[in-house]
């Protein structure tokens, strides 16, 4: 590995994970820079979501180390990592309906003010909180006070993106967080995603969408049968060529 | 591996956005300013208020039928009868909303009974009584809790053997024979009050503030609603759902302790009775207040109109001769109409 001007926010070196005889994870090493958009891409059962639980606590790695902000870590938990300040953005999204977009953005992280151990909610500040991050991050968040389930797919995923880009989070993990979208709300979701950035997160970003990851990201990763194969420059590399790496026609 | 360095990245074409999207940048809120018989015409208004509206029509309907129904007498001795219910019900209601059901709740009630029964004709004071009833009762609360969230055992199937059990170690610990329990205070407690108010109606109203406050004022309460609408959200989030589980049963039996000590102040004696009446009426006034029976969304107040709704119904019906039989029948219907109406809800 070369050295490097850039400050690494993780840094994963020769992590190994199998479960049972399936090697998920074999000797993968790779670096997310601080403050770029890193993309992460692979086939199906590449290892992908496997490397991304390591990072965000769901996983412990059998060998190897993960490195966050220069130092070691062991994460027990998605908590640990979360005290961090490394968030993910879960497929399914985990927001609960029938709560309104500023119970969600606060949920178990609520605001709450008291005497000792008698305590209440601040609903006040928390809808105050949550009116300014939706205001200062999201393009189509609706008014923090209608509940999550009249809101749009897209409308969704930016309150999702809103919650772990809040709460000072360092590292943004996204897992295909425009799957499920249409053209429009893609684009919305993308633009967010490139906010973050410009607001100093650092981003890991599983896609299946190449051109996607060839406007958003800075840096992309291969995957291929629980190896990491290949890094780029996107700049410096072409959907074919990604392509070509993913297939394994095309080695290093 | 590739070398990185740092090049400001020169970001392929960034999507510019339209500028007139479809999707508003706010959802439609209901007018809330529109005129009120605008309110009317819709039927998930009616549903949203089923509860209310029921109580209002069968007191006006009762009232019509017989002018005793709406005397001070009758109020009050309503409000003193609907007090346990009431109780029952919003433990239930903190169950239900966790998308969970207790049936065990009037057999926990009933052990609660003897338990009292049993320390009251040992001797002990009234007090050390009414702790003993709570203490039962919370036990097999915290044991349902327990097998549920840790034993990973379905709500229905866990609270439907503790219904068994509960009942049966009553007989068991009673043998099957009632303790009459005459005491001064408790009798005084159930037939005084303030103003129109008796004192078991002000101890269910003071429960009800409570449970009120602590579901929409308390962490603790945001994340029951959590559990209840989304297991999987809840726990991505990292609360214990596991946590809220145990907690609402143990509520759950709390409440009943403190009907158990209720019932007794009523009865005036510790029975081993079955009260199955009690337990289909908790969870009827529960879906009649508009509670979602998969959780997640509700409040305390609409399940404790609910109970007043079939307090009423129940008072009514004795006021006009009806026999007794009919009145189950009655409180099917009534919570057959309301789940009916609650498919219309927002």
């Amino acid at each position: 590995m070369t050295a490097t001007l850039t400050k690494h926010i993780v840094d994963v070196q020769d992590v190994s994970l199998a479960f049972g005889n399936v090697k998920a994870l074999q000797t993968v090493s790779l670096t997310l820079a601080e403050g770029e958009i890193t993309a992460l891409v692979g086939d199906n059962g590449a290892g992908k979501s496997t490397l991304v639980r390591c990072i965000s606590g769901i996983h412990k790695p059998q060998s190897g180390t993960i490195s966050f902000e220069g130092t070691p870590v062991h994460f027990r938990n998605p908590e640990d990592a979360r005290e961090k300040g490394i968030e993910t953005v879960h497929q399914n999204l985990a927001l609960v309906d029938d709560l309104t977009v500023w119970q969600n953005l606060f949920l178990n992280r609520e605001l709450t003010r008291g005497i000792g151990p008698i305590r209440f909610l601040d609903r006040k500040a928390m809808k105050e909180a949550a009116d300014r991050m939706v205001s200062t991050l999201a393009v189509n968040v609706p008014a923090v006070k209608s509940k999550v389930r009249r809101l749009s797919g897209g409308q969704r995923q930016a309150v999702s993106i809103c919650r772990a880009a809040g709460f000072s989070s360092k590292l943004v993990i996204m897992d295909e967080p425009t799957a499920a979208l249409g053209v429009q709300e893609t684009a919305k979701v993308e633009e967010l995603i490139l906010k973050l950035r410009n607001d100093g997160h650092s981003v890991l970003l599983i896609s299946h969408n190449f051109s996607q990851v060839m406007r958003l990201s800075d840096q992309v990763w291969v995957m291929r049968a629980g190896r990491c194969v290949a890094g780029r420059r996107t700049t410096e590399t072409s959907g074919d060529e990604i392509v070509s790496l993913i297939t394994g026609s095309r080695e290093n | 591996m590739s070398s990185i360095s740092h090049n400001p990245p020169a970001q392929a074409q960034r999507t510019p956005t339209t500028v007139n999207t479809p999707e508003s940048p706010r959802p439609k809120t209901a007018p809330k300013s529109g005129a009120w018989h605008e309110d009317l015409k819709r039927i998930s208004f009616w549903a949203d208020h089923a509860a209310i509206i029921g109580l209002v029509i069968l007191v006006a309907v009762f009232t019509v039928l017989n002018p005793v129904f709406l005397t001070v007498g009758n109020i009050q001795s309503i409000l003193i009868a609907a007090s346990i219910l009431i109780v029952l019900t919003i433990g239930q209601a903190f169950v239900i909303l966790s998308d969970g059901i207790d049936l065990s709740v009037a057999s926990t009630m009933t052990l609660g009974v003897i338990a009292f029964g049993i320390a009251y004709a040992q001797g002990a004071g009234l007090v050390v009584s009414m702790i003993s009833a709570v203490v039962a009762s919370t036990l097999v609360g915290v044991l349902n809790g327990v097998l549920i969230a840790k034993g990973k055992i379905t709500d229905f199937i866990v609270t439907l053997g503790s219904l068994s059990v509960a009942s049966g170690l009553a007989l068991v610990l009673s043998d099957g024979k009632p303790t009459s329990i005459t005491s001064v205070e408790l009798i005084n407690f159930s037939t005084h009050g303030v103003l129109i108010f008796g004192f078991p109606f002000i101890v269910a109203a003071i429960l009800a503030v409570l449970a009120h406050v602590v579901l929409f004022r308390t962490r603790f309460g945001t994340h029951l609603f959590a559990t209840g609408g989304s297991k999987e959200a809840a726990q991505a989030t990292g609360i214990s759902t596991a946590r809220i589980k145990v907690a609402v049963y143990t509520i759950s039996g709390v409440l009943a302790g403190v009907a158990a000590i209720l019932l007794i102040a009523r009865v005036g004696a510790s029975e081993p009775a079955a009260n199955t009446t009690f337990l289909l009426n908790s969870v009827a006034a529960v879906v009649l207040g508009g509670v979602s029976l998969t959780g997640g969304r509700g409040s305390v107040f609409g399940p404790i109109v609910g109970a007043l709704l079939l307090t009423v119904l129940t008072n009514g019906l004795t006021l006009m001769n009806v026999s007794q039989f009919y009145q189950p029948l009655a409180v099917g219907v009534v919570v057959i109409l309301a789940a009916l109406l609650s498919r219309f809800q927002k």
